[in-house]
């Protein structure tokens, strides 16, 4: 054997070993929860993979799909839940309250649910204005209204001050199995298209410059609104060419990209220059050093389609209110398996890996 | 954006890297350094490498100044952080470098009050605003953040802000350079010079490197653009046989450096007679510290600072992958002991850095075709 081909094959152990620890189930190792633990990336996919799904693990829970499924008598139903702890409660295009709704319709919508019920827990700060109360209570009903979902439950609690940031807000949907839809992540097949509803990292980099930490003033909007409509029109277009959808929320597009190839054992090619990217939000995220890709949305939707539907369901999506910017973005490949690649504008390609803790920023 | 997409331009990219092809001598691998980590993320966000020829293999030098840090300053830091009353406030990416029992973000969800800020100024402003309490800033970084964190200083001082003070990590660029020209199985042919450093200081400061060690130095932008025109420039020399320092960042970077800033950095700060670098040691003048002028603004004298040395663990060989005498995957911890959610060295620490890349991209970056 010649030293090079020695050399080769201590290089090729060595990438063995780590592919082998990749492709492991996260282990939940660490002491203390961190604020990583709740960013979306790697730290989060550990907690799930390695603390609750272990524990719970029903074959609904350990498919972690956006809503779970539950049968009752013939009738699919899909279940899903989620809390909101927004700072500050009211952020441009948005609030707490909208949130709440548009974000767990959003979760039934991509699996392919019709929203029909909401449960609604509300966690209130002693001290809490009666007014701010008001004001989110009215959020929460226009948008249930808009999004055609009833309110049917409902709790209170009230903690002391210093406690809650205000509020938090807790809802639970209940959906109901579209007929047409055919959605699972293993039906992503190398060869399809991936469309994106609409442009990205607007809820995420409205929320930053909110809180003002930054003292960057640019007019951004959050993107929050039900994509029940966008959904409906998917489905009506092209149906069971429609393979998977997911709403790209904490950690961004990226993070959406990410965990399907891994979990469908495909790799993903995005192309740079087709994502749409408001140009204020892509000047903050450059001065920001952050990847608008891994920004959260509260309005956006990442579809999986097969190739020879992609047109139908592009033109479908842009026929939508709110999704007129719909962009065919990328492709799903064989190789390498678990990676998502990225055609950058500039003309080379790289790696777009997995979120490892919240998106800090950069000093230099 | 305008300013920005001039020098992000595909056309453009293609035809430096069709000049770059032309230039490589078939046969002879090149190790360009890339000193700077800002150069680093351009690097990998705009896919430069991937316009290179394989045979052109660009190592990551030791400007990441978060990756520098050893274990035993942010044991430090996290001590100050801990003690009662204060308010700990540091760049973003600092907060994830792991001491040797956590890092900033571990003490912070053990309570300690740690708070991310993007400019030492929010430091001085929380002091401010919060009289009751003690705020220390972590200063970090080479000379590119060096005068920002004087300015603060100057200002806390003509304020009479007193309950401000900073813990001073601030290192320098030449000596570590220097140190890694020194060793005798160095193994690169260029390097890309740092253009923030270069902004401040100058371009002067690197003329030792071509006349005394023989190997050009081009002093680049961020831009893909910058950067594959250095790279070019480099590969260029070598052709022709010089060996010179070439300024690519002359629209920025002037020969002489910023006076003003050095001004504020001579007033301030004084060299440390050495400072310990992760993976590299311990460095003669390479580090930064209070002036005694400025000494009641000093953090490490104000408290109580275990200033332990911790050692870096002795099976890693962040210095040798950062010489470019071994890759990633040679070092005997790699991939085992040492990976990107538990780094050892500082290679591992930052997701650019030179083993982070590798452990996460390995297969992916062999793919590259050699001429």
């Amino acid at each position: 054997m010649t030293e090079q081909a020695i050399v080769s094959g201590r290089e090729e152990k060595i990438l063995g070993v780590i592919e082998t620890a990749r492709a492991k189930r996260a282990k939940f190792r660490d002491e203390r929860i961190t604020m990583a633990h709740g960013a979306g990336g790697k730290a989060t996919q550990s907690l799930i993979e390695g603390l609750f799904v272990p524990a719970f693990g029903g074959t609904a829970l350990s498919q972690m799909a956006d809503a779970g499924e539950v049968a009752v008598d013939g009738a699919t139903l899909a279940l899903t839940t989620d809390s909101y702890v927004v700072k500050p409660l009211r952020f441009p295009g948005g609030s707490i309250g909208e949130l709440a709704v548009n974000g767990t319709v959003n979760d039934l919508a991509v699996s392919g649910a019709r929203p029909l019920a909401l449960s609604l827990s509300l966690v209130l700060e002693e001290g809490l204005q009666a007014d701010q109360l008001r004001g989110e209570v009215d959020a929460i009903s226009l948008a249930a209204r808009s999004a055609g979902v009833e309110i049917v439950a409902g709790d209170t609690k009230v903690v002391e001050r210093g406690h809650a940031d205000g509020m938090y807000i807790c809802t639970t949907g209940l959906g109901r199995r579209d007929p047409r839809a055919r959605l699972s992540p293993s039906g992503v097949t190398p060869g399809d298209r991936i469309l994106l509803s609409g442009s990205i990292g607007e809820h995420g980099m409205a929320i930053m410059l909110a809180r003002g930490e930054f003292e960057l003033d640019a007019s951004i909007e959050s993107d929050t609104a039900s994509l029940w409509p966008a959904v409906d029109a998917l489905l009506d277009a092209v149906g069971p060419e429609l393979r998977c959808l997911r709403d790209a929320t904490r950690g961004g597009v990226a993070s959406v990209l990410n965990e399907l190839a891994r979990s469908s054992s495909v790799a993903m090619l995005v192309r740079e220059g087709a994502i749409p990217v408001q140009p204020a939000v892509a000047g903050a995220a450059e001065i920001l050093g952050i990847d608008p890709m891994y920004v959260a949305n509260e309005g956006k939707l990442v579809a999986f389609v097969a190739p020879e539907a992609a047109d139908a369901a592009l033109a479908a999506l842009r026929s939508v209110p709110g999704c007129e910017r719909a962009a065919e973005v990328g492709e799903v490949r064989t190789e390498p398996p678990g990676m998502v690649l990225v055609q950058t504008s500039f003309g080379g390609r790289r790696v777009m890996d997995q979120l490892v803790g919240d998106p800090l920023p950069r000093i230099c | 954006m305008r300013f920005v997409d001039e020098f992000r331009d595909a056309a453009l990219g293609r035809a430096v890297a069709a000049e770059i092809l032309s230039l490589v001598e078939p046969g002879r691998h090149y190790k360009v350094m890339e000193v700077c980590g800002g150069h680093t993320h351009s690097i990998y966000k705009f896919g430069v490498d991937d316009l290179l020829p394989a045979n052109v293999e660009l190592v990551h030098g030791p400007g990441c100044p978060v990756c520098v840090i050893p274990m035993g300053r942010v044991d430090d830091g996290i001590a100050l952080a801990q003690l009662p009353g204060v308010i700990f406030t540091c760049f973003g990416d600092m907060m994830r470098v792991p001491g040797s029992n956590g890092s900033l973000l571990d003490a912070k969800a053990a309570g300690a009050d740690v708070r991310m800020v993007y400019s030492p100024l929010d430091a001085l402003r929380i002091a401010k605003e919060s009289p009751d309490r003690e705020v220390v800033f972590c200063a970090i970084g080479f000379e590119t953040t060096a005068p920002s964190t004087a300015l603060t200083l100057k200002r806390a001082r003509a304020e009479r802000v007193k309950n401000f003070s900073c813990i001073c990590s601030h290192v320098t660029i030449v000596p570590p350079l220097r140190a890694l020209l020194e060793s005798p199985d160095l193994r690169l042919d260029g390097f890309v010079g740092p253009g923030h450093v270069a902004t401040v200081v100058g371009a002067r400061p690197f003329e030792f490197i071509p006349a005394d060690y023989g190997k050009p130095l081009v002093v680049a932008g961020f831009e893909p653009l910058d950067i594959l025109q250095a790279i070019s420039m480099i590969l260029r020399q070598l052709a022709d046989g010089r060996c010179e320092l070439e300024n690519q960042y002359k629209r920025v970077v002037p020969y002489e450096g910023n006076p003003r800033a050095l001004e504020a950095l001579a007033e301030v700060f004084e060299l440390r007679p050495h400072f310990e670098w992760r993976g590299l040691g311990f460095i003669s003048h390479s580090g930064l510290k209070l002036a005694e002028a400025y000494a009641d603004l000093d953090a490490e004298r104000r408290f109580d600072v275990p200033g332990a040395r911790v050692a870096d663990p002795k099976a890693c060989q962040c210095g040798e992958v950062l010489k470019g005498v071994i890759k990633p995957w040679e070092c005997k911890v790699f991939g085992t002991a040492c990976t990107p959610e538990r780094p050892i060295g500082t290679c591992m620490v930052s997701s650019e850095g030179a083993c982070a890349a590798y452990y996460n991209f390995g297969r992916f970056a062999r793919e590259r075709e050699v001429v």
